[in-house]
């Protein structure tokens, strides 16, 4: 896990990824996809490079989509939410075979209403969420505001139209954006609290309950329902950005999750509203927003044993050694200066050299700095890294054998490129951008204690997973 | 409360929805019944749900970021009517706030907390751009030691008990049960009395209150009165 004493930086998704109430991420074709408030939504290419350019129609607010079979159902609410000062609204539905808008299979159908609200009733048409309940294939619907009560509804996943004879339930209070998502005989419904729309000030943070029905009640942690207006924090502001909002999960594989949302202001971004990956965590039955990896200097520490990651080379010994018994005490106390790069890099090879898992001693061939490499592109969540003995430019990289090594100078060549991911129990998975001679997805393993090398991931077995510790 | 402990519930079968869809009627029923002398404990929860209610003072807010505690410590204290901090009004009674003649009303809520914005709406009264006073007396069987008050509302609110203040919920909060409680408190044997203005600028508006006991559990072996 990464401690406290971080230098690097963290950057939010790059391009231009100025959005308001993203969708949950939908990939299509091997791109990706959000759509927000206002018509239209952005495309990525990777996953961390995103523009705008996705195409919805219908305008309105805050919309939230789903791949159903080989279509996508897209949901959006075309007024309320006090736009233009009320609260009554629609939520519509539509589908298309693409969300890709230069397909020629790209069109929507006809949007159709699913509920509405009056704008008297204790609840706003807007902000839907759905759900696909794994275990029934039913399809769900959250919606609503501050403006009264969250309600669920039942949509038919065939047609996208409402269930006919469903009621609405009230589900909760003092939300906003609401989505759900099912793990494990849980639903879980995460709403956006706090205030929204006001930049720097704004106050936005996204909260859960569970329940083991959809229909709730959904509790938090203190069993306080959020129809009370329980909540447990998923995601708070910190760093440079403020109002983290309007939740979606995105899963990549088993152990391998995503949440997306809106900051309402990234402060190095003029303040504007931006989208933003975050790992998406579980700890003890409840989900959390990871932190998407910071760049700094790093022990990389196997899960399996808690060995670190090193050099194959000459263990230099410090000075001294035990200090021996019946001293005395009173003499002074100094520090003792640590082993320093230029203390043992003359005697390492200057060709290729190994890599093996070692008992850690916070010494020069233990230590690497890992930073990202803009030009690379990236993938969902994140940019691809490279990663070096601090100090100096020896690179760790892939071999077409399967294995590690480190190569003298990093060159930029795809297989000294390296995906990191934090898994679902905040450990990490190291992952060359390519194997070369291979169309593999490999990761980095431990295959012994002292032995790492490349196979494929298993989130159940420690071999697969990784810390990076800055000390 | 509705819907507390229950696996969900239908919008269309319970008193919420059935509040919803009177709304076009401009009522405070059904999330109010008017004030009666029966005996009346707090709800299995323990929220005090009998209340002396005041018709919103006119304060204009467009929004609600400007409630910090200096704004909210000015305004709370201000005078807006004569013994405001030590009237205990009768329903119906009529107060002068400026321009404004303002009734109070006694009611009983239908449901846990306590819905000013339907109060206000129903009486046909402003909803946005206001600050509700709101009275009641708990009655103790014997002294209490180290109760809390614990309240939550939407939007900022200040409480006090027997005189004393006890609470401020300051910034543009949302109801949440138990949002905020105050530092350990006592209860007299026999009459206390609980005031609260609640304060809000756009949205609904509406709190919830009660006691908890050392353990944090609610206190239910109270009764609630108008006098």
């Amino acid at each position: 896990m990464l401690s406290v004493l971080l230098t690097g930086t963290v950057i939010a998704q790059v391009g231009k990824p100025f959005i308001h109430d993203p969708s949950t991420i939908m990939e299509c074709d091997g791109k990706y996809y959000t759509f927000g408030t206002g018509g239209g939504g952005l495309i990525s290419q990777d996953g961390w490079t995103w523009n705008s350019g996705a195409v919805r129609p219908g305008g309105g607010a805050a919309p939230d989509a789903i791949k159903i079979g080989d279509r996508y159902l897209v949901v959006y609410g075309s007024t309320g939410g006090g736009l233009n000062g009320g609260h009554s609204g629609k939520i519509l539905t539509m589908w298309n075979k693409t969300l890709d808008p230069k397909s020629p299979d790209f069109k929507f159908t006809d949007a159709i209403v699913v509920t509405a609200s009056d704008g008297i009733e204790d609840c706003d048409a807007i902000d839907p969420g759905l759900l696909l309940d794994p275990t029934d294939g039913r399809l769900w619907m959250s919606y609503g505001t501050y403006f009264g009560f969250i309600r669920l509804v039942e949509l038919d996943p065939k047609t996208g139209k409402r269930v006919e004879g469903n009621k609405a339930i009230n589900i909760a209070i003092d939300c906003e954006a609401t989505d759900l998502m099912y793990r494990d005989g849980w639903y879980y419904l995460l709403g956006t609290h706090g205030t929204c729309c006001d930049g720097a000030n704004s106050t936005y943070n996204i909260v859960v309950g569970r329940s083991k029905k959809v229909t709730g009640p959904y509790l938090d942690n203190m069993g306080r329902e959020m129809i009370e207006g329980g909540g447990k924090m998923v995601v708070a502001a910190g760093g440079r950005v403020t109002g983290p909002g309007h939740f979606g999960r995105f899963i990549i594989g088993d152990g391998i999750e995503k949440m997306s949302c809106h900051y309402e202001a990234d402060l190095d971004q003029s303040g504007r509203s931006v989208l933003a990956i975050r790992p998406l965590l579980w700890k003890n039955g409840w989900p959390v927003a990871g932190d998407n990896f910071k760049e700094g200097t790093y022990k990389i520490e196997s899960e399996r044993r808690g060995y670190a990651l090193e050099l194959v080379v000459d263990f230099t010994r410090m000075a001294g050694g035990m200090r021996g018994f019946n001293r005395n005490n009173d003499e002074p106390i100094k520090p003792v200066a640590s082993q320093e790069l230029a203390d043992v890099i003359k005697t390492w090879p200057t060709e290729n050299i190994g890599v093996r898992i070692g008992d850690y001693l916070f010494r020069p061939h233990q230590k690497w700095t890992i930073t990202a490499v803009p030009e690379a592109g990236g993938y969902i969540g994140g940019p691809y890294y490279k990663i070096v003995i601090a100090g100096t430019d020896r690179a760790l990289a892939a071999t077409a054998e399967a294995e590690v090594v480190t190569v003298p100078a990093f060159t930029g060549a795809p297989e000294q490129l390296w995906r990191i991911d934090q898994l679902t129990d905040a450990t990490y998975r190291i992952m060359p951008k390519v194997v070369p001679n291979s169309n593999e997805n490999l990761v980095l393993v431990s295959s012994g204690d002292s032995t790492p090398t490349l196979a494929k991931f298993d989130m159940n077995s420690d071999n697969s997973k990784w810390n990076f510790k800055a000390y | 409360m509705v819907g507390l402990g229950s696996q969900g519930y239908s919008a269309t079968q319970v008193d919420t929805n059935t509040a919803a869809k009177s709304d076009t009627t401009r009522s405070i029923a059904p999330y109010f019944t008017p004030g009666t002398t029966k005996k009346m404990t707090p709800d299995a929860k323990g929220f005090i749900q009998r209340w002396l209610l005041l018709e919103p003072i006119n304060k204009p807010n467009r929004g609600n970021t400007v409630f910090t505690d200096s704004y909210l410590r000015t305004n709370f204290s201000t005078e807006y009517f004569q013994n405001q901090f030590t009237v205990l009004p009768k329903n119906g009674e009529k107060v002068k706030v400026g321009e404004q003649e303002l009734t109070w009303h006694a009611l009983e809520s239908s449901i846990y907390n306590v819905k000013l914005y339907r109060f206000a709406y129903g009486l046909r009264k402003q909803v946005y751009g206001v600050i509700f006073w709101a009275v009641t007396v708990v009655n103790s069987p014997q002294e209490m030691k180290n109760v809390r008050l614990a309240v939550g509302s939407n939007s900022s609110s200040m409480w006090w008990l027997n005189g004393k203040e006890a609470l401020l919920l300051s910034g543009d909060r949302r109801m949440v049960v138990d949002d905020c409680v105050s530092t350990r408190l006592t209860l007299n044997k026999g009459k206390n009395i609980i005031r609260g203005a609640v304060i809000n600028g756009p949205g609904m508006s509406d709190f919830c209150v009660r006691f908890l006991d050392e353990r944090g559990q609610p206190i239910k072996n109270i009764t609630i009165s108008y006098e």
